[in-house]
C-alpha cells in the first residue's frame, strides 16, 4: 500500500520508468573502454590519412606538376623523374588484362551456381572457391613467374619476356573470381523468387530467365562486385611484384614488364630510403594514390550494393 | 475440350509439368550456354589445381627435417630452410592475436551492445570498418612504416611492428565475425539475465560472450589465416627475406616470415631457390589448411541453436 501510492505518484500513469537508479561508474567505464575499442578503427584510418599526407604533401610541394608532366617515374635515381603515368599505365594494364578473365569467369560462376546448379554441386563448389580466396598473393605471384610465363605462354609460342603483364594479369584475374563471383551470386540470389515465376509462366527458357530476367534484376549488385573486383587488382602487390617486373613502362604491349604502383612501394620501400629524402616520400605519395582509387572504388560499390538490398529486402 | 496432345517438338523446359512449345534449336542454345557457364567455371578450379600440383611437384622433393631447422642461405640452397621464417611468422601471429582478440571482441560488443546506431559517430565507425576492409594491404604496411617503425614510436623493423600492423590489417574480420555471433544471441538470453538483477556487463561477461565464443573464435582463426599469408605489408614495415640472426625478440633485432621467405626464394636469381619457395608454400598452405579445419571444426562442433 505504502509503495503502491510512492509509485503512483512518480508518474501520472501508475508506473516509474524502469531503469532510473543510481548511475553505476563501473558500467560506465566498462562501456567508455569498449568505445576506445571501437574508435581504434576509426583512427586506423585517421593514422593512414596522416601518415600518407604528412609525408606526400612536401613531395607534392617539392616535385609539383612533374607529378603529371615528367615523361617517366624514376624517383631513386640520380636525376630523378617523377611522372606517374607509367605507374598508372602499369597498374590499369594488368588490371585490365584481370578483369577480361574475371568478368566472364566469375559472373558465369555466379549464374551457374545461383540459377543452375543443385544444392549439392552449390555446397561442392563453392568451398573450392573460397579455397582460392585463401590462397596467400605471394603463391599466385610465384605461379605466375615460374609456371604461368615459362610453361604456359612460352610453351604456346607467345613471345613473352621473364617479367610480363600477361602473366601476371592472367593470374591476377583467377584471383578476382571468387570476389566477383561471389557478389554477383548473392545479388541474384537476392532476386525475388516471384519475378523467375513469372517469366517462366510466359514462357521463357532458363536461359532467358538467367541472362534477361535475373542478370538485370541483380545489376547494380553485378556492378558491385565488378568494381571491388577492380579495386582488388588495383591494390594487390605480390603478383605483380615478383611476375611483371620492377621496369617503369608505357605502352600496352602485355608481352612487355610494367611497374605498377604497389610495385614500386614494394621495391622502393625496402629500408635503404631513410626519412626525409624524396624517394621516402615518393612512397608515401604512391600510397596516396592508390588509397584515394581504391576508397573511391570502395565508396561507389557501397552505393551499389545498398541499391539492391533497398529493392528486394 | 482438352488441349491437344503434346506435339513432337514439345519440350519440357523450366517449371516441371509446365510444356512450352519451342522452335528447333532452342533445347541445343539452352544446354550449350549451361555447358558453357560450367566450362568458365571450371577454369578457375582447374587453375587451383594446376597450382597446387605445381608446388607439389616442385617443392615436394625440398621437404627434409633440416628444411624446418635450416636457416636461409643467399649462396647454398641445399643448406637453406626457413627455421627464421618459422619462428617469425609465430611471433607475428602471436603479437596479431593479442592484440586482435582483445580489441575486435571489445569493438563487436560495443557495436552490437551499446551503440545507439542513430549517432552520427556509431555510424561512422560501421562505415569506416566497410571501408576499412577495402583498404589494400601495401597501404597498411605504409601506416606500420610511418608510426611504428619510424615517426613518434620508431621502434624500428622489428617484429612487434610487423605484427601490430598485420593485426590492425586484418581486425575488421574479427570485428564481423564477433558481431555476428553477438547478433546470434537471442535478446531473450539478455532479458532474462536483466530480470534477475544483472547489470548490463555482467549480462554481457557471464551470458552474451560465452554463448559467441565459438563464432568469436572462428572469426580470429580466419583473421589470423589471412594474416600469416601476407607479404606486401611486411616487405614495408622492412621484414627481410635472408635475415641470419636467430635471436628474435620481439622488440629488437630483423625478422623474416614465410610469405617473406617465399617472396625472397621465388624472387632470387638463382633457379636452384625456386624448389625451396615451392617447399615453403607447401609448409605455408599446411599451415592454412590446419587452421581452416579447426575453424570449420569449431563451428560445427559448437554451433548453438536457439
Amino acid at each position: 500500500m505504502e509503495a503502491g501510492s510512492h509509485l503512483g505518484s512518480a508518474t501520472p500513469g501508475g508506473y516509474k520508468p524502469l531503469g532510473v537508479k543510481r548511475r553505476r561508474w563501473g558500467e560506465e567505464i566498462i562501456r567508455g573502454l569498449l568505445f576506445l575499442a571501437a574508435a581504434i578503427s576509426i583512427l586506423t584510418t585517421v593514422g593512414i590519412v596522416v601518415a600518407l599526407l604528412g609525408e606526400s604533401i612536401p613531395f607534392f610541394i617539392d616535385v609539383g606538376t612533374k607529378f603529371f608532366t615528367d615523361g617517366s617515374w624514376s624517383p631513386l635515381f640520380a636525376d630523378p623523374q617523377f611522372g606517374v603515368w607509367q605507374l598508372l599505365n602499369g597498374t590499369f594494364l594488368i588490371t585490365g588484362i584481370a578483369i577480361c578473365v574475371a568478368i566472364p569467369i566469375g559472373l558465369a560462376s555466379a549464374i551457374y551456381l545461383s540459377e543452375y546448379a543443385t544444392p549439392r554441386v552449390r555446397k561442392t563448389i563453392k568451398p573450392i572457391l573460397e579455397i582460392l580466396v585463401g590462397v596467400p598473393t605471394v603463391v599466385f605471384g610465384y605461379f605466375a613467374l615460374t609456371f604461368v610465363t615459362p610453361e604456359i605462354l612460352q610453351a604456346l609460342g607467345i613471345q613473352v619476356k621473364g617479367f610480363n603483364a600477361l602473366a601476371a594479369g592472367l593470374v591476377m584475374g583467377i584471383m578476382i573470381v571468387p570476389t566477383i563471383a561471389s557478389i554477383s551470386e548473392d545479388a541474384m540470389r537476392a532476386v525475388p523468387q516471384g519475378l523467375r515465376e513469372g517469366a517462366y509462366g510466359l514462357g521463357s527458357t532458363k536461359r532467358q530467365v538467367a541472362t534477361r530476367v535475373v542478370f538485370p534484376a541483380a545489376l547494380s549488385g553485378i556492378v558491385a562486385a565488378i568494381v571491388l573486383g577492380v579495386s582488388r587488382g588495383v591494390g594487390e602487390t605480390m603478383i605483380v611484384l615478383l611476375a611483371a617486373g620492377l621496369q617503369p613502362n608505357f605502352g600496352i604491349d602485355p608481352r612487355d614488364g610494367f611497374a605498377t604502383i604497389t610495385t614500386f612501394m614494394g621495391s622502393a620501400a625496402d629500408g635503404d630510403n631513410p626519412a626525409g629524402t624524396i624517394g621516402y616520400q615518393s612512397i608515401f605519395a604512391c600510397g596516396t594514390i592508390l588509397f584515394f582509387l581504391t576508397l573511391a572504388m570502395n565508396m561507389i560499390a557501397i552505393r551499389f550494393v545498398r541499391k539492391y538490398r533497398q529493392v528486394y529486402d | 475440350m482438352a488441349a491437344p496432345p503434346p506435339a513432337a517438338d514439345v519440350i519440357e523446359i523450366g517449371m516441371p509439368g509446365t510444356h512450352f512449345r519451342r522452335e528447333r534449336g532452342t533445347q541445343l542454345r539452352e544446354v550449350g550456354f549451361a555447358v558453357g557457364l560450367f566450362a568458365l567455371l571450371s577454369i578457375a578450379l582447374l587453375t587451383l589445381l594446376v597450382l597446387m600440383l605445381d608446388v607439389i611437384v616442385e617443392g615436394a622433393g625440398s621437404l627434409s627435417v633440416s628444411f624446418f631447422t635450416e636457416t636461409p642461405s643467399r649462396v647454398d640452397p641445399s643448406s637453406s630452410g626457413i627455421g627464421l621464417a618459422i619462428t617469425g611468422t609465430l611471433y607475428l601471429m602471436l603479437v596479431c592475436a593479442a592484440f586482435i582478440i582483445p580489441v575486435g571482441v571489445a569493438s563487436a560488443i560495443y557495436l552490437e551492445e551499446y551503440a545507439n546506431r542513430e549517432k552520427w559517430f556509431n555510424r561512422m565507425i560501421e562505415v569506416n570498418i566497410q571501408n576499412l576492409a577495402a583498404v589494400p594491404s601495401i597501404v597498411y604496411g605504409v601506416l606500420g612504416l610511418a608510426f611504428l617503425v619510424r615517426g613518434p614510436i620508431g621502434m624500428g623493423n622489428v617484429v612487434f611492428a610487423g605484427g601490430l600492423t598485420l593485426g590492425l590489417l586484418v581486425l575488421p574480420v574479427v570485428i564481423v565475425a564477433g558481431r555476428e555471433a553477438i547478433r546470434a544471441v537471442p535478446p531473450s538470453i539478455r532479458e532474462g539475465s536483466m530480470a534477475l538483477g544483472a547489470t548490463k556487463w555482467q549480462t554481457i561477461w557471464k551470458q552474451v560472450l560465452p554463448a559467441s565464443i565459438p563464432g568469436i573464435a572462428t572469426g580470429t582463426i580466419l583473421a589470423l589465416s589471412r594474416a600469416i599469408g601476407e607479404a606486401a605489408p611486411l616487405i614495408v614495415v622492412g621484414a627481410i627475406a635472408f635475415a641470419t640472426t636467430a635471436d628474435t625478440s620481439l622488440f629488437s633485432g630483423t625478422f623474416s616470415a614465410l610469405p617473406i621467405q617465399i617472396f625472397g626464394w621465388t624472387a632470387d636469381a638463382n633457379e636452384a631457390f625456386k624448389p625451396l619457395a615451392a617447399a615453403a608454400i607447401l609448409v605455408l598452405m599446411g599451415i592454412l589448411l590446419a587452421m581452416n579445419a579447426v575453424a570449420i571444426w569449431l563451428r560445427n562442433r559448437f554451433e548453438q541453436t536457439w
